[in-house]
């Protein structure tokens, strides 16, 4: 059906404008449900949230309060866009878009399904990880230019914290990747098939834990949230966003949250994977069991967000740099070396 | 053709930003437009199908390196008229680094250099039946392993240096004792006695 579609575009607009309308396409059927389902997964974190502190959620708007992240998105578009007088007006306002571009080009390599990903490329995982690396930028940018205390020692903490947990997060994916011999994100899920007792969460047990907090960290999802810590910071380096500058941000940071746990389940749960392989399990299709393990993952951030209570800054980086960094280090060498004693290197090519 | 567009595009940004880094009247603006150079030129990387390279320039220019640069310049407290004023007198020594950097890439261009190109045997290309990745890893790892080690050796020695030259123990700082705190308890920390109306402890 894929050909038949591409070669009547192709026929209709030439091959270059086909392509085009074609990967068009292909972008807008993976951005549109990620958008929605971004509105959904804020609305089910305040539920679970809520639900964890005995409250009832919101429950006003919509059927059981299902359309409130919609009011709130037109509650923002509605609102005036403030840029303050000291601002920095450029980088102000590309600051946000930055964070929200970030977070939906990363999607481009995650595989929905077997052979169902916008670009299968070789070096997916090095692609996630660059396009992690480079979210600091929205929020040091928006840090700098919005000319403010709180946003600026916002925007420094949370450069300090990010680039420390990327290390952790690095060494947990050089460990994958040594268990696996390649760097596409397909043949990692490939590695795993057959079963839970292939997924990488038993083998490399230490390691899943390593990343899911990292993974926290990278997010700036409490208990890591010192950069928007509303304690001591009002909202770090938010304060000065209003407006759909502001719900940019949000979407951004819940699509990377979605984002975390897509690679969670990509790296230690086998990804599109059925849990057993056999009948009733191997009939729900791949996608399905995708977006479960993906939800099931969201479901733990929400619940550690709601049980976890905040890190002070230098437990914080006594984590990162003292204990995640020698532990991830010393996996990676002990994975290699099991690895090479017991002649288990995947060969490919 | 898509290539080559693609090409003059990247390398247009490339050279534009490079030349915003060092025109731009915030130091701030000038690591952005260096970031923004770095990009360009990872896209470039990908463009010559040297994908690796491209992410691994991201992963450390763009995600790590650049950011603790941003942090640095953003903290400064630096006087911008004063650093403009200065510029003129740096100029004469930055001009002739790059009419050597110019001449240097003329020569090589006009294949004026050395005959025959010795690069040539050093440059081979990438075997075509392993992704790029792994003709790095085999070269970089396997045939170059000892040469490796020791650049790996010396920028070990190259971080242990600087720690120890500026690391200073100071006194009287308190420090946090995590095995302490945790080893505390309650017997030693807290004790209960009866208190006596009128009587005090």
């Amino acid at each position: 059906m894929v050909n038949v579609i591409t070669e009547y575009l192709n026929g209709l607009l030439g091959v270059y404008l086909g392509t085009f309308v074609w990967y068009l396409a292909l972008i807008l059927v993976i951005a549109l449900p990620l958008l929605l389902s971004v509105a959904f997964a804020v609305y089910f974190d305040r539920k679970i949230w809520a639900a964890m502190q005995m409250r009832r959620g919101p429950n006003v708007v919509g059927p059981f309060g299902l359309l409130q992240s919609f009011a709130d998105g037109l509650k923002l578009f509605f609102k005036e866009t403030v840029v303050p007088a000291g601002a920095n007006k450029g980088v102000f306002l590309i600051a946000p878009m930055i964070t929200f571009t970030l977070a939906l080009i990363a999607w481009a390599v995650i595989p929905f399904d077997a052979d169902v990903v916008l670009a299968d490329i070789n070096v997916g995982i090095l692609y996630l990880f660059a396009i992690s690396s480079l979210g600091v930028y929205g929020i040091i940018m928006s840090g700098w230019a919005s000319n403010s205390k709180y946003a600026f020692l916002g925007g420094l903490r949370s450069a300090a914290q990010m680039v420390s947990y990327e290390v952790s997060i690095g060494f947990v994916i050089v460990t994958v990747l040594l268990c696996v011999g390649s760097l596409n994100l397909s043949d990692i899920v490939e590695a795993q098939s057959g079963g839970f007792w292939n997924w990488y969460v038993i083998w490399l047990f230490p390691m899943f834990v390593v990343f899911l907090v990292s993974a926290h960290a990278e997010t700036n999802r409490p208990p890591f949230d010192l950069p928007e810590a509303e304690a001591e910071l009002v909202a770090g380096y938010q304060v000065e966003y209003s407006s759909m500058a502001f719900a940019l941000f949000f979407l951004g940071e819940y699509a990377n949250i979605l984002l975390m746990c897509a690679m969670t389940s990509i790296l230690f749960f086998g990804g599109w994977d059925p849990i057993l392989p056999f009948a009733p399990f191997t009939l729900i299709p791949g996608i399905i069991w995708f977006l479960l393990k993906t939800a099931f993952f969201f479901f733990v951030f929400s619940w550690v967000k709601a049980t976890v209570p905040r890190y002070r800054y230098d437990q914080l980086m006594r984590l990162g740099w003292k204990v995640f960094l020698p532990i991830s280090l010393a996996w990676v060498v002990i994975t290699a070396g099991v690895l090479v004693t017991f002649d288990l290197l995947p060969v490919k090519g | 053709m898509i290539q080559a567009i693609c090409f003059y595009v990247f390398a247009a940004i490339t050279i534009l930003s490079g030349f915003m880094v060092i025109s731009a009247r915030n130091p701030v603006h000038s690591v952005l437009f260096l970031i923004l150079a770095f990009f360009n030129a990872a896209a470039l990387f990908l463009l010559m199908g040297a994908e690796f390279l491209a992410m691994i320039l991201v992963i450390v220019y763009v995600g790590a390196v650049a950011v603790l640069f941003l942090f640095v310049v953003m903290m400064l407290d630096i006087d911008f008229e004063e650093l403009r004023k200065g510029a003129t007198r740096y100029l004469p020594i930055g001009a002739l680094i790059g009419v050597v950097l110019l001449a240097e890439l003329l020569l090589i261009m006009l294949g004026l250099g050395v005959t025959p190109p010795e690069g040539a045997a050093v440059a081979a290309p990438a075997p075509s039946d392993v992704t790029n990745t792994q003709a790095l890893g085999q070269i970089l790892y396997t045939d170059y392993i000892y040469l490796f080690q020791a650049a790996g050796m010396i920028l070990l020695v190259a971080m242990i240096g600087a720690i120890v030259l500026t690391h200073r123990t100071r006194k009287g700082v308190k420090k946090q004792n995590i095995s302490r705190q945790v080893k505390r308890r309650r017997e030693d920390a807290v004790e209960i006695r009866k208190v006596q109306p009128g009587q005090g402890i």
